[in-house]
């Protein structure tokens, strides 16, 4: 796969269609791999990657990279496309100036859960069945990978690509995955409990942004966060109420917008399973106003840009779910 | 300045009210002098769909105990179409906060019109009745706004 | 450092009774930029509010505080106050502690307390209160009219009365609209054409009123006072301005087999036309879809037989812009296509006709020539039975929830002519309920009944089976006598409920005007702004904003005429000022807010924006149109970077009030 995109990236760049790639390249380590823009073959031969530990979502970096000059080649997966479907719809992204290039994923490793399996020393990653073959320093280890799978791909939504100028390899479809079961798990306890189940959980947050920076609907010129006049400014949590805060704005900020892309979790240095506020609004959404995929296309009314006369009333929170 | 004889949990309500509905329902229960009690306190807006998601945190960071949104009964929006997207909002909001296991009956959307002032009245005396059982909030205050 | 005033009324003993004013006063006092807090006992009268003035001049004010009755009650009149004071009207703010305090609330020391923290929310918020000037935007002298039916033509006559241009569109042919099809007016059976003629000829003479037939408007920008429109005059293929009316072109036709619309399809016309005798303007137009020369090239007849050469089968659409200040819709309505009432055989016998189709088998310048005959044999009938709701009062998907409201009145005036001209038939009325509500109008039914003997039947009518010998058996019940009924008869007429025109809804998205479930215009309050839409400048007349009859028609064309009026007299407009506005630095261009806004008051320019590192860029940026908008503040909320702010209610101002009563 990694040759087939390297190859037609420099087509491309030696055709003048496009005058620079955005991909992935390796950082210190196998797994800490990076989305980068490339702008020449040797630049592309020395660095790009594209392998089981490239997860990043590229789509939010297009916000700045398609108001440049010239057209620039990205390399997108199926969850990246629905980003950048969302930054369409939202007049975020110009489309124009991207050319897309789909290329199929087939779910991510978490370096994490690698490690804490054990096996250290990391230095790359081969698919055997249902395994995966993970070299280290100290020679050789196979795992399930599933069991060592990112968690946003374990719920993926669909292997479709929903945007791109061309596909290389097979394009999967919208899957029926589980994504909600976690949800539902939180719903069906106590108030109590979900509240000590937060607390523990949001209560890790140190406030290091890296949820929003990697968000690819969080691309506001400038954030409610660090905007002094929108009287939520707020750069660091000082109490149990601003970690609140912080979590439920930035989760209304995107609801209906939010593709479930899965960023959110997978960057977070706590842990935090912050998906699961996005996906409690998705699943709200889909319940209360009829089935709703952010991204699916660029036109459709947001939930929340949207109603109809016989929505149901808010005291529905009330009347349903465990006190 | 904290008027409690007997020392009886007197809860804080924000009431967000919509200048052409509820706000003239409650002048009407003032008219008609039905009352509620002084723990309500409302803040006039436009329209329901004024009120910010921001504006019932902030309330509840500040030390109220319960936040109510009344505004005009569906399809009489003085703007058409305000209370529908209010409408969408605060269920989500709400189911939000009962998510993260703050109590729900802290958070209330209810339609009154310019003519229900006796139900703005009743609203107000059920719904202070109702926070006043949850007690103080606690699950979703600033400590640094916890009075005494 | 603002300079604040406090004033604390007793409205007699209505606050002071149960409030202590005096010690609200003095907490107000000690509030961070009060530097005068009064209490007196009426500040509304005279002295009260010279007591505010002399304040503001003599403290220098930056903002007042009136603590006192609901500002639904006297904002105005202390905002003028401070105005006549020079101090700016927005920078005055109410605490409600009358109706919200002081009137429901017994125990002067809890009151008191609320109505000190009421008072700190006022001044908090004042704090934060930006002057604000209402803007002027200037409003264009003319009135578009878009449908020329007796509503549209009211309107029209109406404004040009008053001095305005109007222009009128209509997408048929001529003007007339549903009126000139029927044939007598209930409740005084006058002939419908001897009424509405003239007045279509009125229209066409007056020099202020300018009519635009077989058109459509195809888009609307702008706003009330200035709404550019363009309107598509579609191609009739005869040069209006040289057209004589003649009719010559229509007599030599080849083309003789077209169904003629104007008669329900009930009888033919030629391909090239003029809808009736009357018709305004009386112009020729040929139908594209049956004029052999248009098809294929081959007649050439009307060209021939015209003297003035105003034939002129090379046509095309043309488009004109326009800008007028006001637009009055007035697209009337159409009855609804009865394919889903197989039960009543519609489709399949010629003899089952709708009302308005036995309005032209009456007309004399029907199909007939006024003699009510069978369309199937052209006999005499002898029994007619009449269906009443039709698709009316439904509750499934097949017909329309609503009563059409015209039917039952129209259905007694058919019994009543027929009875009256042919004696010798037999009509039967099937109703659920007789409604005649109106000015001589259950008088009228009860002549029906009473003096003409139609038979009243309370009852729906089951089923229609035409018959092998051509008559027509009709299948109901009679509720009251409680039993089935067959009925032998000759015709069947079908009081089809009426519908809005079906260009109705796409010319609703045109004019971002709201529309009812069933397609009806919304006005913009059901009882005291009926003629109006909730989208400024936009003003509702006749059919299309609900069921009605011609007077009530006429009398809505002629209210909504003058609403227009009222404001094409106006030079400018003052706007509210207390309306949104984008911060356009942090603007995303997203979106969001233009989907929520009910009246289309934002849009999106691409704007140049120096950057921090000195290069340029190109961004969407939201504006809102301080005309269009009206403060609801929707758009606020759905902004997700909080660039969207609100006049006079702002995110820091309601945070404030917030702030100030949780404190």
């Amino acid at each position: 796969m990694q040759e087939a995109m390297i190859a037609r990236a420099k087509e491309l760049l030696a055709d003048g269609t496009v005058n620079r790639v955005i991909g992935w390249k390796k950082g210190e380590f196998a797994y800490d791999i990076t989305p980068a823009i490339f702008e020449t073959p040797e630049e592309i031969n020395k660095d790009f990657v594209y392998d089981d530990f490239t997860a990043a979502n590229v789509s939010k970096y297009l916000v700045k990279e398609s108001r440049r000059e010239g057209k620039i080649l990205a390399f997108m997966k199926p969850c990246d496309t629905y980003s950048f479907n969302q930054l369409i719809k939202e007049h975020r992204v110009i489309r124009e100036n991207v050319y897309i290039i789909g290329i199929p994923s087939w779910g991510k490793l978490d370096a994490e859960k690698i490690k804490s399996m054990g096996v250290t020393g990391i230095l790359g990653a081969q698919r055997d069945g249902n395994d995966i073959k993970i070299s280290t320093l100290y020679g050789e280890e196979k795992l399930p990978f599933f069991d060592v799978m990112l968690e946003k791909c374990k719920s993926c939504k669909s292997k479709k690509h929903v945007i791109y100028d061309e596909l290389i390899g097979e394009d999967g479809e919208v899957i029926d995955s589980n994504r909600f079961d976690m949800v539902e798990q939180l719903e069906n306890m106590t108030a109590q409990e979900r509240y000590d189940f937060w607390r523990a959980q949001l209560s890790k947050c140190i406030r290091c942004n890296a949820c929003k920076n990697v968000c690819p609907a969080c691309t506001c010129e400038k954030c409610v966060f660090e905007n002094p006049a929108s009287g939520i400014e707020n750069k660091a949590a000082v109490d149990s109420f601003e970690e609140n805060m912080f979590h439920i704005i930035r989760a209304f900020h995107v609801a209906g917008r939010c593709t479930d892309c899965g960023e959110c979790s997978r960057v977070c240095p706590q842990n935090i399973p912050l998906h699961l506020l996005n996906r409690k609004f998705i699943k709200d959404i889909n319940l209360l106003y009829g089935e709703y995929q952010a991204g699916a296309d660029t036109t459709s009314r947001a939930p929340l840009t949207d109603y109809t006369q016989d929505d149901c009333e808010a005291s529905i929170v009330h009347e349903r779910g465990v006190e | 300045m904290q008027i409690n004889e007997n020392k009886e949990f007197q809860p804080l309500i924000v009431a967000f009210c919509c200048n052409w509905c509820s706000y003239a329902g409650a002048d009407l229960s003032g008219t008609n002098r039905l009352n509620y009690p002084t723990n309500v306190k409302i803040i006039r807006v436009p329209c329901s769909c004024r009120v910010n998601p921001m504006f019932i945190l902030r309330a509840f960071q500040r030390g109220a105990d319960g936040v109510i949104l009344c505004g005009c009964h569906p399809g009489d929006c003085h703007y058409t179409s305000g209370n529908y997207f209010t409408r969408r909002r605060m269920t989500l909001l709400f189911s939000m906060l009962d998510f993260l296991g703050i109590e729900r009956d802290r958070t209330r959307v209810e339609w009154v019109s310019a003519a229900e002032g006796a139900k703005f009245a009743a609203t107000m005396n059920e719904f202070t009745e109702a926070v006043k059982k949850l007690g103080p909030n606690r699950r979703l205050e600033d400590l640094r706004c916890r009075k005494q | 450092m603002q300079r604040i005033g406090v004033f604390v009324c007793h409205c007699g003993t209505n606050i002071a009774a149960t409030v202590d004013v005096k010690a609200v006063a003095e907490a107000l006092g000690h509030e961070p930029g009060v530097v005068i807090s009064q209490d007196y006992q009426y500040m509304c009268s005279e002295s009260g509010q010279n007591l505010v003035k002399n304040a503001i001049k003599e403290h220098k004010l930056s903002g007042v505080v009136i603590c006192s009755c609901s500002p639904r009650m006297h904002e105005n009149t202390f905002r003028k106050a401070a105005a006549a004071a020079g101090l700016n009207p927005y920078l005055v703010e109410i605490a409600n502690i009358r109706e919200q305090c002081s009137w429901i609330h017994k125990e002067i020391a809890t009151a008191t307390e609320k109505a000190i923290i009421l008072g700190k929310a006022a001044v908090a918020k004042v704090h934060l209160n930006a002057p604000l000037t209402a803007g002027e935007s200037p409003v264009v002298k003319r009135a578009l009219v878009i449908g020329g039916g007796i509503a549209g033509i009211q309107t029209a006559l109406d404004i040009a009365e008053a001095g305005f241009d109007v222009d009128i569109v209509e997408k048929e042919p001529t003007i007339g609209g549903k009126m000139a099809q029927i044939d007598k007016t209930f409740p005084t059976l006058d002939c419908a054409a001897c009424i509405l003629t003239p007045k279509m000829v009125e229209a066409s003479q007056n020099e202020k009123i300018h009519i635009h037939s077989f058109s459509e408007v195809t888009d609307v920008k702008g706003f009330v006072g200035n709404f550019t429109v363009t309107i598509k005059k579609k191609a009739r293929f005869v040069d209006e301005t040289k057209c004589t009316g003649c009719g010559l072109c229509t007599e030599k036709c080849p083309m003789k087999k077209v169904p003629n619309e104007f008669n329900m399809g009930l009888d033919n016309r030629t391909a090239v036309y003029i809808p009736f005798a009357q018709a305004v303007p009386k112009v020729a137009t040929i139908d594209p879809n049956y004029c052999m020369m248009l098809k294929n090239g081959k007649c050439g007849v009307c060209s021939k037989v015209c003297s003035v050469g105003a034939i002129d089968y090379k046509q095309e659409d043309r488009y004109i812009e326009e800008k007028y200040g006001a637009i009055v819709v007035a697209t009337g309505f159409n009855p609804i296509e009865l394919d889903k009432y197989d039960e009543f055989a519609y489709n399949q016998c010629p003899d089952v006709v709708t009302s308005l189709e036995l309005e032209r088998l009456m007309n004399a310048a029907g199909p007939n020539g006024g003699t009510l005959l069978r369309p199937s044999d052209k006999s005499h009938p002898h029994t007619i039975v009449f269906v009443q709701c039709v698709g009316s009062r439904c509750d499934d998907s097949k017909g329309k929830p609503y009563c059409s409201k015209i039917c039952c009145m129209y259905t007694a005036k058919h019994a009543m002519l027929i009875r009256e001209k042919y004696p010798d038939t037999e009509v039967y009325v099937f109703y659920i309920d007789v409604r005649t509500p109106g000015k001589n109008f259950d008088e009228f039914y009860r002549r029906a009944v009473e003096q003409y003997n139609v038979h009243y039947i309370k009852g729906m009518v089951g089923k229609v089976t035409p018959k092998s010998d051509g008559k027509i058996d009709v299948q109901a019940s009679d509720l009251l006598a409680g039993e089935q009924l067959h009925i032998n008869a000759d015709m069947v007429v079908l009081a089809a409920a009426i519908e809005p025109d079906k260009t109705a809804r796409p010319l609703a998205t045109m004019l971002t005007t709201q529309m009812d479930t069933n397609d009806f215009f919304t006005e913009a309050h059901p009882k005291l702004r009926p003629v109006e839409s909730a989208t400024a400048g936009i003003f509702l007349s006749g059919a299309c904003q609900g069921p009605k009859d011609i007077p009530e028609t006429v009398a809505q064309g002629s209210a909504a005429a003058a609403k227009a009026i009222g404001l094409l007299c106006k030079n400018s407009i003052t706007c509210n000022p207390c309306v949104a506005h984008s911060d356009e630095l942090m603007c995303n261009g997203c979106s969001s807010c233009e989907k929520v806004c009910p009246y289309g008051a934002i849009t999106y320019i691409d704007k140049e924006f120096r950057m921090p590192d000195r290069t340029t860029a190109i961004r969407r940026v939201a504006s809102v149109n301080p005309a269009v908008c009206q403060g609801c503040g929707a758009c606020t909320v759905a902004c997700p970077s909080g660039a969207m702010d609100l006049n006079g209610f702002s995110n820091s101002q309601i945070m404030a009030e917030v702030d100030a009563i949780c404190r």
